[in-house]
């Protein structure tokens, strides 16, 4: 029961973790380019979120949509004034222009609002629970796991079934010849970026129901998104989701099984180094990720 | 309809194209013939546009376009099937066929351009939800070039269609020209098949180290002593 428990909480996280995912995989998929400040966009999501709501009296939930479009805007913005600059210059250009954005946004943030810890005290599902039979499930962790699972779908509907979509993915398969196909490229990785922004804006919009936000509250998270990425494969958007979901549930399925047997080695602080230690195995044997490049 | 005058093309500072100018008229099909190195795809990358002209001018109906980005160029009615003939190897061919009919809007034009593509080329009819990165190699040009005029452009530009196919398909490639040509289509066809492709042309370029060296109606160049000698082999 304990298990099924923690399988089930994993999956609740796992599902907020793929939709931090989903934009890191698609701004690799269409540009091939990391986005090392992708953490600080969601810790961005995760302010507006918070000082929205503080300072409007309105839920948390109520602000997500002031979160999405700070993020897609903030996605868009970087687009145009950095990235695109960066892709005259040379890789290494490339990764550090991002890792550079990260490091201006995280103490930007630290200058604006501080080291303090954050976390909104009150809002219609702070602290509530569902009672699930055996099963207790904390509002705020079910809505964001629902809104997650939303959000992704829609930006998978948005990917695969529309003409815009399928331009993107033909972008980000062969951006010359999808250049010979009439496709305006750069418009094309400028919303893959506001696609990313506004996905992890949400998501921030949604972990701050429940989490402590801080300046580098984004680092946690962006390492597990680098995980899930690797995981699901560069660039792949179901590889994004199952991964996300996967590394969900080991973060919560391994402390439980470690109580279990009576290990400390499988204690709750060793939990992230098992989700690294699956990431080794996987890579090893299949390194093209679960489910291959770029699909 | 195109008029390329004088043109020098440039990669990393280095020029490749030096100077050449040729004439593409409606109805026409106009081979560009020359051997390997000679600046062909450099040629044709550059009128659309993904290169950018050091000198001289391209105008395509009355319009400078030497400035405008792959995109506008594609708009305006220009497309262009690469020599690497980049199929989008994980979609379908149906989607990659619709991909060539991105600038068009409306759905109707899109279903009878497909019709067009899949009565020439049965095969990919043949094969509409196969990916595309799994066609051999012929059926991935016939892609290529049935992707290219999924828009319906005033013009196409192929580029080495017959390349690394075997000796039957190089003449079932070249007969599907034909076919476009009689249906009216105005094409700029580059080759190393250069007896073949002058054959079928009304006119041809040929091009030697960046530079036009020759040109004429295809009769007069298959006669030319100079080009039997360099590659006809007679
Ligand atoms: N991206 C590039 N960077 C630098 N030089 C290039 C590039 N592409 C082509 N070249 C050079 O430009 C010259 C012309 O190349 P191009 O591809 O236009 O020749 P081609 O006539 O199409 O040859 P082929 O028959 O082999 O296709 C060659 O010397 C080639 O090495
Ligand atoms: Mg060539």
């Amino acid at each position: 029961m304990i298990i099924l428990d923690a399988i089930i909480q994993g999956i609740l996280m796992g599902l907020l973790f793929a939709l931090v995912a989903l934009g890191l995989t698609i701004i690799f998929g269409v540009m091939d380019i990391v986005n090392f400040a992708h953490g600080e966009f969601l810790m961005i999501g995760m302010f507006t979120a918070y000082w929205t709501s503080l300072l409007l009296h309105v839920d948390p939930l109520i602000a997500l949509p002031t979160s999405a479009i700070v993020g897609t805007l903030l996605g868009v913005a970087s687009y145009y004034w950095l990235v695109k600059y960066l892709l005259r210059g040379p890789m290494i250009a490339q990764l550090f222009g991002t890792f550079g954005l990260m490091l201006f946004l995280r103490y930007l943030a630290q200058f604006l609002f501080g080291t303090d810890y954050r976390i909104v005290q009150k809002g219609l599902l702070v602290g509530k629970s569902l009672s699930l039979g055996p099963f207790i499930l904390d509002w705020t962790k079910l809505s964001a796991a629902i809104l997650s699972l939303f959000a992704f779908t829609l930006v998978y509907y948005l990917l695969h079934r529309t003409k815009l979509g399928r331009a993107l993915r033909a972008t980000a398969l062969n951006k010359e010849a999808a250049s010979y196909m009439g496709i305006k490229t750069d418009r094309m990785n400028a919303l893959a970026w506001a696609i990313g922004g506004g996905t992890v804006g949400i998501a921030g919009g949604l972990l701050v129901n429940f989490w402590y936000v801080y300046p580098t509250v984004g680092l946690l998270f962006v390492m597990i998104a680098f995980a899930s990425v690797a995981l699901g494969g560069f660039g792949s958007i179901k590889g994004a989701f199952f991964a996300g979901v996967i590394i969900g549930m080991i973060e919560m399925l391994f402390p439980v099984l470690g109580h279990l047997i009576g290990s400390d080695f499988l204690g709750p602080h060793f939990k992230f180094t098992l989700v690294y230690f699956a990431y080794f195995i996987i890579v090893v044997l299949r390194p093209q990720g679960l489910f291959g490049w770029k699909h | 309809m195109l008029r390329v005058s004088g043109i020098e093309v440039r990669y990393s500072g280095v020029p490749v194209i030096h100077d050449v100018s040729l004439e593409v008229n409606k109805g026409e099909l106009v081979s560009v013939v020359g051997s390997n190195g000679s600046g062909k795809s450099t040629l044709l990358k550059t009128i659309a546009g993904a290169l950018r002209p050091t000198k001289g001018s391209i105008v395509f109906e009355d319009q400078e376009i030497s400035h405008l980005s792959t995109a506008d160029i594609v708009r305006m009615g220009i497309t262009y099937v690469p020599e690497a003939r980049l199929i989008f190897g994980p979609l379908t061919v149906e989607e990659n066929l619709e991909l060539g009919a991105y600038i068009l809007n409306d759905a109707e034009e899109m279903r009878k351009n497909l019709e067009n593509v899949y009565h020439l080329f049965p095969r990919l009819a043949e094969r509409r939800l196969q990916q595309g990165g799994t066609l051999s190699g012929g059926e991935q040009q016939m892609l290529a070039i049935g992707r290219g005029l999924m828009s319906n452009p005033k013009l196409l530009m192929l580029d080495e269609p017959s390349l690394g196919l075997m000796p039957k398909l190089v003449d079932e490639m070249l007969e599907a020209v034909a076919r476009l040509k009689e249906a009216g289509k105005t094409i700029l066809l580059v080759e190393q098949k250069v007896r073949e492709s002058l054959e079928l042309s009304d006119r041809g370029y040929v091009l030697q180290t960046g530079r036009t060296i020759h040109h004429g109606t295809g009769r007069e160049l298959l006669n030319t002593e100079a080009i039997k000698k360099a590659f006809l082999g007679l």
